[in-house]
Formats: C-alpha cells, sequence, structure tokens
C-alpha cells in the first residue's frame, strides 16, 4: 500500500469517528465517550497529515507548522480548562468564531497559491464561498463573544433601515461573486474577505442576548460549511464529511433550538427580539406593589411543604449558588419533603446550562424534570422556589399577545400554591420584558445575592 | 468538471442526510454539548490549515498558512476540552451523594 493510500484510509477512519461522535453525543451515556472518541480521530487526522505529500513533495514548513500549533495549545487550554461555567458560551463563540476565521484563511492562501495558474471556475467558486460563510462567521461570533461577555450591550441594535442595509450587503456579496467569477479579477478577493467581515457583524448586531446561543449554533453550521468549501478546494474528502455533518446537524440543531423557545429561526434571527420595551408593561408598572419577604420567612414556609419545585435560571450560574441550593434541597429530603428541579429548555446562556450547573453540584440526575413533566408535578407543589429565572416563568408567554415572548412555552410557576421568588431587583430580565408573575398574589419576593438569600434560608430551615 | 467534482459532490449529498438523521432524536439538555462537540468536529480544518502552510511558496501563504493553524488549532483544541469539561459533568452519579449523606443524618 503506498503511503498515500494509508494517510487517505486513515482520513477515513478519522472521519468515520466525527459520524460515531455526533451519534455518542446525543445520548447521555456515551456523550462523553464521544467527544473522547472524536478527539482521537482528530489526532489520527493531524498526524496522518505530517506525512502526506502535496504536489510531489512533503511538507514544507513542518517547524512552522509544530511551532503555530504550539502556540494554538498554549493559548486554547488555559483558556478552555479555567474559565468559569457561566462562561462557557461565550467560549463556544470564540472557538467557533476562530474556526470559521480558519476555514476562511485556509480558502484564501490555498488561492494565492494556485492562482497563478488559472484554475477553473468552480475551484474559484469553492474558494470565494470559503472565504464569504467562513468571515462571515469569524466575524459574527466576535460579535455573538461581545455580547455575551458583555462587553457591548447585549439588547439588539437597532438602526433606521438595517434589514435593508443587511439585505443590500448580503445581495452584493453575490454580486461580488459573481463578478469575480465572470472576468476574473482575483485582487476583488481582498473586496470580499471585507464585506464579509462587516456582514457577520451587521447580521449579528439586532439579535438580542437572550437568542445568541441560537445564533452560536447558526453560526456553528456556518463554520462547518466554510470547512466543507475549504475540502472541495483542497479535495479533501475528510473536510467535506466532518464540515458537512457540522453543517447539516447544525441546522437542524439550530433549527431545535429555536422551536424549544417556542419560536421560528426567521423570527429569532429577524426581529430584533427584546429590543422594544412591551406598551402593556410601560411606566406605571412599577409602582405597583409587590409582596416581599425576608429568608426567614421564605424558610419557614419551605419547612411546611410537602412538596416544593426548584425552578432555576441564568441567576443561579451567576451568582454561583448551586452548591448552596442543593444544600438546602438536601435539607428539605431530610425533612421528608419531596423536593424536585423543574428545568426549562432555554434556562440559562444555553440548553442544558441548568443541567450543567446542578449536575456539577451533584444534584442527583433522577430529580431534574423537563418542561412537560415539571408543569404537571407543579399542579400539586406547595412552594415553587424561583431562583434566579424570570423570562422562562413570565406568564405574558401565555396570555400577553402583544408580549414579544408570546408563545414561549415557559414553567408554570403560578400553578403552585405558593411562589416564591429570589430576585436581585426589580430589574426586567434579560429579553427585558415586565414579569406579570412578580405581582402575583401568590408571590413572595426576597430581594438580595441568590447564594446569599439561599443560604441564609438553609440556616432558617435547619433552624425551624 | 471532472469526476473528481463529482465524487466530492456526492460524499456531500449523503453527509448531508447523515448530519440529519443522526442528530435527530438528541434530548434538549444535549443541546449544547453537541453543538460544543460539533464545534470541535469542524475544527478539523487543521488538516487544511497543514496542508496550504506545507505547500506555502511565498511569505503571503506562509504568514496566513502559519495564522491559519494557529486559529484552527484554538479551534481543535478548545472545542473538545470546552465540551469534556461540560460532559464531564453529566457522568452518572446514581444517588451516591444523598445515600451517604442519610447514613450521616440517621
Amino acid at each position: 500500500m503506498s503511503r498515500g493510500t494509508l494517510i487517505d484510509l486513515l482520513y477515513l477512519v478519522s472521519a468515520t469517528t466525527f459520524i460515531l461522535a455526533l451519534k455518542g453525543l446525543g445520548s447521555p451515556k456515551r456523550a462523553r465517550l464521544g467527544n473522547g472518541v472524536a478527539a482521537v480521530g482528530m489526532l489520527i487526522a493531524v498526524v496522518a497529515t505530517f506525512f502526506k505529500q502535496v504536489d510531489g513533495h512533503n511538507l514544507y514548513h513542518v517547524a512552522l507548522i509544530l511551532v503555530a500549533m504550539a502556540i494554538g495549545v498554549v493559548i486554547a487550554v488555559p483558556t478552555a480548562r479555567y474559565v468559569r461555567m457561566t462562561a462557557m458560551p461565550q467560549l463556544v463563540a470564540i472557538f467557533n468564531g476562530v474556526g470559521g476565521g480558519a476555514a476562511s484563511l485556509v480558502s484564501i492562501t490555498e488561492f494565492v497559491h494556485i492562482h497563478s495558474t488559472h484554475p477553473a471556475t468552480y475551484v474559484t467558486l469553492e474558494v470565494l464561498l470559503g472565504v464569504l460563510i467562513g468571515t462571515v462567521s469569524f466575524s459574527g461570533s466576535a460579535i455573538a463573544y461581545a455580547k455575551l461577555q458583555e462587553l457591548m450591550t447585549g439588547r439588539p441594535v437597532t438602526y433606521p433601515g438595517q434589514q435593508v442595509i443587511n439585505g443590500v450587503l448580503g445581495a452584493a456579496g453575490v454580486v461580488l461573486i459573481v463578478i469575480i467569477l465572470a472576468s476574473g479579477q482575483t485582487a476583488l478577493l481582498w473586496v470580499l474577505l471585507a464585506l464579509s467581515f462587516v456582514l457577520g457583524i451587521a447580521f449579528v448586531l439586532p439579535i438580542g442576548g437572550a437568542d445568541v446561543p441560537v445564533l452560536i449554533s447558526l453560526l456553528n453550521s456556518f463554520t462547518g460549511l466554510a470547512v466543507a468549501a475549504s475540502g472541495f478546494t483542497l479535495g479533501s474528502n475528510l473536510l467535506i464529511v466532518a464540515g458537512t455533518l457540522v453543517g447539516a446537524s447544525g441546522i437542524l440543531l439550530t433549527r431545535l433550538m429555536s422551536k424549544a423557545m417556542g419560536r421560528s429561526l426567521s423570527n429569532v434571527l429577524f426581529s430584533a427580539f427584546g429590543s422594544v420595551v412591551t406598551a402593556s408593561a410601560g411606566s406605571g408598572a412599577d409602582a405597583r406593589p409587590v409582596r416581599s419577604g425576608s429568608p426567614e420567612d421564605a424558610g419557614v414556609l419551605l419547612s411546611f411543604a410537602s412538596r416544593v419545585a426548584i425552578i432555576p435560571g441564568y441567576g443561579l450560574a451567576v451568582a454561583q449558588a448551586q452548591h448552596v441550593l442543593r444544600e438546602l434541597a438536601e435539607e428539605l429530603e431530610a425533612k421528608g419533603i419531596e423536593v424536585f428541579y423543574a428545568i426549562h429548555p432555554v434556562a440559562g446562556r444555553m440548553p442544558g446550562h441548568m443541567n450543567v450547573l446542578l449536575a456539577e453540584a451533584n444534584v442527583p440526575y433522577e430529580q431534574l424534570k423537563e418542561l412537560d413533566e415539571a408543569n404537571s408535578e407543579l399542579q400539586t407543589a406547595d412552594v415553587a422556589l424561583v431562583v434566579g429565572a424570570n423570562d422562562t416563568v413570565n406568564p405574558a408567554a401565555k396570555d400577553d399577545k402583544s408580549s414579544p415572548i408570546f408563545g414561549m412555552p415557559i414553567i408554570n410557576a403560578d400553578l403552585a400554591e405558593n411562589v416564591l421568588f429570589l430576585k436581585r431587583s426589580m430589574r426586567p430580565g434579560f429579553a427585558g420584558i415586565e414579569n406579570e408573575l412578580l405581582y402575583n398574589p401568590k408571590t413572595t419576593l426576597i430581594f438580595g445575592d441568590a447564594k446569599d438569600t439561599l443560604t441564609k434560608i438553609v440556616a432558617a430551615v435547619k433552624a425551624s | 468538471m471532472g469526476n473528481a467534482l463529482l465524487q466530492y459532490a456526492t460524499v456531500l449529498m449523503l453527509t448531508i442526510f447523515v448530519g440529519i438523521e443522526i442528530i435527530a432524536k438528541v434530548p434538549s439538555i444535549l443541546h449544547t454539548p453537541l453543538m460544543s462537540g460539533s464545534n470541535a468536529i469542524h475544527g478539523v480544518i487543521l488538516v487544511g490549515a497543514m496542508l496550504v502552510l506545507g505547500s506555502a511558496d511565498t511569505t503571503l501563504e506562509m504568514v496566513l498558512g502559519f495564522l491559519a493553524v494557529i486559529l484552527a488549532t484554538l479551534n481543535v483544541v478548545g472545542g473538545f476540552v470546552v465540551t469534556d469539561r461540560m460532559l464531564e459533568m453529566f457522568k452518572a452519579k446514581p444517588k451516591a451523594p444523598s445515600a451517604k449523606n442519610d447514613e450521616v443524618a440517621s
């Protein structure tokens, strides 16, 4: 067997591991194994590539490749290892963005390499698509990162004529590609690069912070497609398979994620969701009375319950209160009180955020109930304890047609006998919408930092 | 259009269907790890980056290729490590912690 065939065979093994990995990632038991399998497959592909011959010679600049890899590893490992759990979505965004940037650079470099040989039109088209999609993913992910990291406002950034301008930018990209293909003016490639960069930014700006996870999933899919395009240019089945897998599954995943929020993908992308403060919740709302209580009141109420539903949200992650929360649940269970967690699919900044967070605090998996089950169990609960959640328990999603979140499935906290709402302040949630649940007569508000408040509640439960 | 292009197009078409089929039944709690895992997988662009840097003739190609390898390595390594960290938290702990606490309590 020649060296080239052996390497192609190893690439085939690698591509197979990627498929197995995605399959594994779909099941809780095999997910971690799946990720490991893909990592091994990646290692095989990278090592094999060092022995590959291109244009009849061994790879040049091997030392340079190793230096670049070392730089990448030195930056990536500590970043990925030590960033706090709450910053996970940003990390995924940024690692996706660099992948898009890499795909774009690969396409450009290959084009610079071959353009003197006057490549066929379809090769140029593959390059241009790789540059367009990869760069949009790069700059779009950078803005997504900035939004989540709160380097800029998480609210949708809108300006008059935005959709029109974005449409023009997109159309200009397509026109530019046609011009380059027809005229062979390859210098215009750099114009396309700049245009794609601006397009990525313009595309992401109007998308509100709460929708950014869906966006990241979409950009993830884009990067996959850009990788596939590079694969066509380089003639690599491995890149085509891996890129297309991610591209295709990513688009489906993006749709599943927007469905979990009760919205269509186009609504997520183009409606500048959360930019308008709803009329119904206008200025007079702040003056309405709410009932607030002390952590001790809450402790007593919980101690005399027989079923308690805990509804966690992003605030739990921010306050890093998951361990205290588990402690509280254990105290209650020790008193013979049944406790379960009602997990909204989009609670937190990404689907599964709460599961990850609670798992970190050793909360037993069986206590986590998904939306439908949680809602039927809530009918018999004495207390619903809302910790750091807001939009996912907002009844406006059910009854207020004018609300931007109308139609989103929510956790019906108000079904429980009593609602304890732990909250930092009266500020509305991430989507910027007033929450009627706060004014419900069943609701008692406990103001303060979630971790602090929960610690006091635990003490109160122990005492009573 | 050569045979090679047709072959690539065939691979593309088949893979689209595999990609869609394979994640059709994923529970919502695994959406994020899945996104993160597939994020790591498109880091395979590293192979492409190595190939373009490894065949660079001019300084421009070398600079671009060098950057591409750095970015792609970030994508691969960061992607796998972040995903592993997420999934670490999903590992099965069947009631062990609460059982221990019961013993202490009784």
